[in-house]
C-alpha cells in the first residue's frame, strides 16, 4: 500500500516507529495530487516547496525523539476561505484572486503548532456559497467517485481531496452543510462542530451567526485526531466557546449500548431518495442490534428551516461581503470613473453569480420596511428550532438522519435552478441555525455512489458524535483512497 | 412673524482608552499614518472584533454623569454603508437599544437653568480618515482612526437658540473632562457633532421640518451653523417657500450651507445585530459601581460655589470650568480656616496666571493647597501684607521655598502688634506737626503722606490697615 493511502493514525505510528518519514509521506501525497489533479482539481494552490521543508523540520524533531502532537508529520490540506500567512487565500473568488493574507487563522496556528505538513489550499464554492463547488471561480472539481458527479459544497475540495488521497485530513468550513455534504457525497467523514468550538478567527467570514470550521478524515479516528487539534478557547473570537475538551482520539469506542437515537419524521419525508432513506435505516438497525434505542421523534419546524437558513445567511454574508469594494486588497476594476463607479464595477466583475444572488437577498432582507418580515421571523423560526431539538435531546442522545437528500448529483445538473440546489441542503442547515455539532459518517453505496448519516447531538457532545460514527465504521470498514 | 429656533445635538465623542474598541491597537492622535493599525481595524478578511470592556465602562460612566438609565443588557449592531475609509464597509454601533437613554444635563445660560433631555447615549467604532492633497493624485486613507473608541450623545429637540447650544455643548465638555473620558480636544475632532435645526411659528406646539447639518467641527462653528439654517428656514417660509427634510453640508469658511442629500436620497443603513459578538452584560453591581465613581459634575459645583461658599456666579464658573483649578479650590476649602472667597481669589488670579505663563499643570508644580491656604492665612491674620504674600507664592513656584523662611530671610513679616505700632505712629507723628496740622485744618490728603511714613519709618513691615487705624485714632482723637 501506497503512504498516500493510509489513514492518519497509521501513519502517525509509523513515523513514531521511523517505519516512514514525514517527508517520505508528504512527497506520496503530492506526487498523488499531481497525478489526479487533472481529474479531481481539489487543489487551488499546492505548496510543494513549504510542505516539503516543513516535513523535513518534523522529520528532524522526530529524529531527536521529541515530543509531537498526534499528526505530527501528516499531510493536510486547507479549505481556500481559511487564512494562511503567506499564501493565497482565494475563497475560490475572482475579488481576491491575489489576496495573500498577513496572518494566521486561529486553526492554522494550532496546525502549524502540532507540526502538521500544510500540503495546499482546497477548492470550494465562491466564499462558500453553493452545495457542488461549481461556483469556484478558478475551476470545478469533481466526485472521486463518479468524475461526473459533483464531490458536493462548499467544502468540495476539501472532502475530494481526503476521498481521492491527495490529503491525509483537511479543514473545511460548514455554514448550513458545507462540511456534511461533501463528506457524504465524496463518502469521507466530516465533522461540524458546536458553534464556539473552533475559533473562526481567520476564516473568511460568509454567515458568522452560523460558521463553523471543522475536520475531514477518512476515518473516525482521524477526524477526531484533527478536532482535538483545532478546537479549544480564542480569546480573538468573542463567540469562542471558554471550555475544556477531552482526548477525543482516546476516549473513542464503538460500544453504543443503551444510546438512544432519536429518529426525525421531517428528515425521512418527500424529497429524500428512498435508497438514501433505506441505507441510513439500514445502518442504525444495525446499531440497535447493538444495544443502541431508536426512539422516534419530531422536529416540526424543519419544513421553515431552508428559508429562514438563507435568509439568516444571506442577510450576514450581505454585510460580510461588502468589504470587498476595491479599495485596499484583491481586485479591483481596470476603468472606472468615480468611487461609486469603482464599486459598482469591482463588485460586478469580481463576484460570480450565485454570491451577488445571496449579496441581493440579504440586502433584500435587510431593507428597512422588510427587516421584520424576512429577517426577524427567521430569527423567530431559528428560536422554535432551538427549542424542538432541545425537546427532542430530552428523548435521546444523537439524532441520526441522511446527510444528504440524495447521492452526488452530476455536474451542472441543478446548475440553473438555484431552488434545486438550496434544497439539497435541507437535512444539514437546522444544525448550523442551532449551532449543534453533527456528523458525516459514510453508510454504504447507493447505486454505487457514497451515502452518509448524519448524527446530530447536544452542544459539545462530539465525543458521542464520534462514538457513534465510530460504530457505524465498525459496520462499514475504514474508508481508503479511491481509484481514478 | 415671530418664529422658534428648535435645535437638538448629536455629539460625539471619542473615549481616551488605551486601546481601540475592537483590537489592541492604541488609541492615540496626530501619530504617522497606517501605523497605529491591525488586522482587524482595517477589517482584514477573517478577522473579528472583540469589545473593549474599558468602553462600556465609560460610555456608562458618561450615562450616569447625564442621569440616563442604563441598559445593563444591550447589544451591538452593524450599520452598513461604503466608504474608503471604512474598511469593513459597516461600522459597529447600536441600533435599537443604546448602553444608556432617558437622561438629562442642566445648563446654565445668563444665570437661568434649563434641563436638556438626553435621548440616548450609544458606543460605537470610529472611521478612517480621507487624504487629499496636492503632493498626490487621488485620495489616501489613513486607518489610524479606525476602531478609535466614541459614545454618541443624542439630544432632545430641547435647545431653543444657539447660546443654549453652546451652553449645552460647553455642560458636556465639561463632563467628559470631570469624569476623564474623553480628551475633548476639538482640535483633534475628538468631539464632533451634528446639528438638527427646524423652526416654527412661536406659540406652535408642532415640530417644523427638520434639517440636520454634518461637519461642524467647533462649538462657535455650531452657533454660527444654527444661526445661518435658523434664519435661512425663517426666510424660506417668509418668502412662502416650504422646508423639506435634508442633511445640509456647514461650510464655516464660507458660513454657509449646501444640501448633501434630500430625504429621498437618505441612506438606507439595513442595521442588524452585529453576529461576530455577544450580548454585552453589566452586572447591576457593576452599574452600581461605576456610578460612585462619578464626582459632583460642574453644574452642582457652581451651584455650591455660589450658595454655600459665597463666590459670584462668574469666579464660580471660572473656577468650576477647569478640573486642576477646581480640585486645588475644593481641597483648600476642605483645609479651611480661610475665606473662600480669598481662595477663589488667588486661583483665578496668581495661580491661573502662573499655569498659564508656564503652561504648567498644578498638580506638576509646587504649589499645594496647604502652602495656599498658609499663605492666604498669613494675609488674612494680618502678618504678611498681600504683596509679601505674592512674593512668597513665586518663591514657592520657582524655588519650592519654605514659607517662614521665606518671610524671616525677607524680612516680610509686617508689625501688627499694637504696642509697637503705636510707638511708630507716635514718633512719625511727632516729627511731621505740620501734616498734622494740615490734616486737622481739613487736608484730608495728609492722611495718605503719615500712613506712607509710618511704613517708610517700619521699613514696609507694618500693617498698613492697623497704621491707618492708628494714625486716624491720634488725629481724631
Amino acid at each position: 500500500m501506497e503512504l498516500y493511502e493510509m489513514s492518519a493514525s497509521e501513519l502517525s505510528l509509523m513515523l513514531k516507529e521511523k517505519k516512514c518519514s514525514s517527508e517520505e509521506l508528504t512527497r506520496s501525497v503530492l506526487s498523488r495530487a499531481k497525478a489526479t489533479e487533472e481529474k479531481v482539481g481539489a487543489y487551488l494552490t499546492l505548496c510543494e516547496e513549504s510542505a516539503v521543508s516543513k516535513a523535513r523540520e518534523v522529520d528532524a524533531k522526530i529524529a531527536k525523539g521529541e515530543k509531537l502532537s498526534a499528526l505530527a508529520g501528516i499531510p493536510i490540506g486547507i479549505k481556500d476561505n481559511i487564512s494562511t500567512k503567506g499564501i493565497l487565500t482565494t475563497c475560490a473568488s475572482k475579488m481576491l484572486y491575489n489576496y495573500v493574507p498577513p496572518f494566521d487563522a486561529f486553526v492554522m496556528k494550532k496546525v502549524n503548532a502540532a507540526d502538521i505538513v500544510v500540503t495546499g489550499k482546497l477548492n470550494m464554492d465562491e466564499f462558500a456559497m453553493g452545495s457542488s463547488t461549481e461556483n469556484s471561480h478558478f475551476k470545478k472539481t469533481h466526485n472521486p467517485h463518479n468524475l461526473d458527479c459533483v464531490p458536493g459544497g462548499s467544502s468540495g475540495g476539501s472532502a475530494a481531496a481526503v476521498a481521492v488521497g491527495s490529503a491525509v485530513i483537511s479543514l473545511g468550513s460548514d455554514t448550513g452543510g458545507s462540511i456534511r455534504m461533501p463528506a457524504s457525497y465524496c463518502g469521507v467523514v466530516g465533522l461540524k462542530p458546536t458553534y464556539g468550538a473552533v475559533s473562526r478567527y481567520g476564516l473568511v467570514a460568509f454567515a458568522s451567526s452560523l460558521d463553523q470550521i471543522g475536520p475531514f478524515g477518512r476515518t473516525v479516528k482521524d477526524t477526531a485526531a484533527l478536532f482535538g487539534i483545532i478546537c479549544g478557547h480564542d480569546n480573538m473570537d468573542a463567540t469562542s466557546a471558554d471550555r475544556e475538551y477531552p482526548d477525543f482520539t482516546a476516549a473513542l469506542k464503538s460500544d453504543v449500548s443503551g444510546l438512544r437515537i432519536g429518529i426525525p419524521k421531517e428528515y425521512f419525508g418527500d424529497g429524500v431518495d428512498e435508497s438514501v432513506k433505506q441505507a441510513v435505516m439500514d445502518t442504525v438497525r444495525e446499531l440497535e442490534k447493538q444495544g443502541a434505542k431508536l426512539v422516534d421523534i419530531s422536529l416540526p419546524s424543519t419544513k421553515y428551516a431552508l428559508n429562514a437558513y438563507y435568509i439568516i445567511s444571506s442577510a450576514e454574508a450581505s454585510s460580510n461581503l461588502a468589504r470587498f469594494d476595491g479599495v485596499k486588497y484583491g481586485f479591483r476594476a481596470e476603468n472606472y470613473d468615480s468611487l461609486t463607479d469603482m464599486y459598482e464595477k469591482t463588485r460586478s466583475e469580481g463576484f460570480g453569480d450565485e454570491v451577488k444572488r445571496r449579496i441581493m437577498l440579504g440586502t433584500f432582507v435587510l431593507s428597512s420596511g422588510f427587516f421584520d418580515a424576512y429577517y426577524k421571523k427567521a430569527k423567530l423560526v431559528a428560536m422554535d428550532i432551538v427549542r424542538e431539538f432541545g425537546e427532542a435531546f430530552e428523548k435521546c442522545d444523537v439524532i441520526a438522519t441522511p446527510a444528504t437528500p440524495g447521492t452526488a448529483f452530476k455536474l451542472g445538473e441543478n446548475m440553473g435552478d438555484p431552488t434545486k440546489m438550496y434544497a439539497a441542503d435541507i437535512c444539514t442547515v437546522t444544525v448550523n441555525i442551532a449551532g449543534l455539532p453533527a456528523i458525516s459518517v459514510p453508510c454504504g453505496k447507493v447505486n454505487g455512489m457514497p451515502a452518509g448519516l448524519q448524527f446530530i447531538g447536544r452542544k459539545f457532545s462530539e465525543q458521542t458524535l464520534l462514538n457513534s460514527a465510530y460504530a457505524v465504521e465498525q459496520l462499514t470498514g475504514e474508508v481508503r483512497p479511491v481509484n481514478v | 412673524m415671530e418664529y422658534e429656533t428648535i435645535v437638538g445635538l448629536e455629539v460625539h465623542a471619542e473615549l481616551n482608552t488605551k486601546t481601540k474598541i475592537y483590537c489592541s491597537c492604541r488609541n492615540a492622535f496626530g501619530l504617522e499614518v497606517n501605523t497605529q493599525i491591525c488586522p482587524i481595524c482595517t477589517g482584514m478578511p477573517g478577522t473579528l472584533p472583540t469589545l473593549n470592556e474599558k468602553v462600556v465602562e465609560y460610555a456608562v460612566k458618561m450615562g450616569h454623569a447625564t442621569n440616563c438609565s442604563i441598559n445593563n443588557v444591550c447589544k451591538q449592531d452593524r450599520k452598513n454603508y461604503f466608504y474608503p475609509d471604512l474598511p469593513k464597509a459597516y461600522q459597529i454601533s447600536q441600533a435599537d437599544i443604546p448602553l444608556c437613554e432617558h437622561g438629562y444635563v442642566d445648563i446654565m445660560l445668563d444665570g437661568e437653568e434649563k434641563r436638556i433631555g438626553i435621548t440616548r447615549i450609544h458606543i460605537e467604532e470610529d472611521a478612517g480618515k480621507m487624504l487629499h492633497n496636492d503632493a498626490f493624485q487621488g485620495s489616501l486613507v489613513d486607518f489610524n482612526r479606525c476602531g478609535v473608541p466614541l459614545i454618541e450623545i443624542v439630544s432632545e429637540p430641547d435647545m431653543r437658540s444657539s447660546a443654549e447650544a453652546k451652553a449645552y455643548l460647553e455642560t458636556l465638555k465639561s463632563i467628559l473632562q470631570y469624569i476623564d473620558i474623553s480628551d475633548c480636544k476639538m482640535e483633534q475632532g475628538s468631539i464632533r457633532c451634528d446639528v438638527n435645526v427646524s423652526v416654527r411659528p412661536k406659540g406652535s406646539t408642532e415640530f417644523g421640518k427638520r434639517v440636520e447639518m454634518k461637519n461642524v467641527n467647533s462649538f462657535s462653528g455650531a452657533m454660527r451653523a444654527i444661526d445661518y439654517e435658523s434664519n435661512r428656514q425663517i426666510e424660506a417660509l417668509e418668502r412662502g417657500e416650504e422646508i423639506f427634510q435634508e442633511t445640509r453640508r456647514w461650510d464655516d469658511m464660507k458660513g454657509m450651507n449646501f444640501v448633501l442629500r434630500s430625504k429621498e436620497d437618505a441612506q438606507d443603513y439595513r442595521y442588524f445585530p452585529e453576529p461576530d459578538l455577544t450580548t454585552i452584560y453589566i452586572p447591576l453591581e457593576k452599574v452600581e459601581e461605576l456610578k460612585k465613581t462619578i464626582p459632583e459634575l460642574p453644574n452642582a459645583k457652581i451651584k455650591r460655589y455660589v450658595k454655600e461658599l459665597g463666590l459670584s456666579q462668574t469666579d464660580a464658573e471660572l473656577i468650576a470650568e477647569n478640573l486642576p483649578r477646581c480640585g486645588l479650590f475644593d481641597e483648600c476649602v476642605s483645609i479651611g480656616g480661610v475665606s473662600p472667597k480669598n481662595i477663589s481669589n488667588w486661583i483665578l488670579a496668581d495661580v491661573s496666571k502662573y499655569m498659564n505663563e508656564t503652561g504648567k499643570d498644578i498638580s506638576e508644580s509646587n504649589l499645594t493647597a496647604e502652602k495656599l491656604v498658609k499663605i492666604i492665612n498669613l494675609i488674612e491674620d494680618g502678618k504678611i501684607s498681600n504683596n509679601s504674600g505674592k512674593i512668597i507664592f513665586d518663591e514657592i513656584m520657582k524655588n519650592n521655598a519654605d514659607i517662614d523662611t521665606v518671610i524671616s530671610e525677607k524680612g516680610l513679616a509686617q508689625i501688627s502688634d499694637d504696642s509697637a505700632l503705636e510707638k511708630i505712629v507716635n514718633e512719625v507723628l511727632a516729627a511731621n506737626e505740620k501734616s498734622v496740622n494740615d490734616y486737622r485744618g481739613g487736608k484730608t490728603n495728609a492722611l495718605g503722606f503719615l500712613v506712607g511714613q509710618c511704613m517708610k519709618a517700619s521699613k514696609g513691615q507694618a500693617n498698613p490697615a492697623k497704621c491707618k487705624e492708628l494714625v486716624l485714632k491720634y488725629l481724631n482723637g
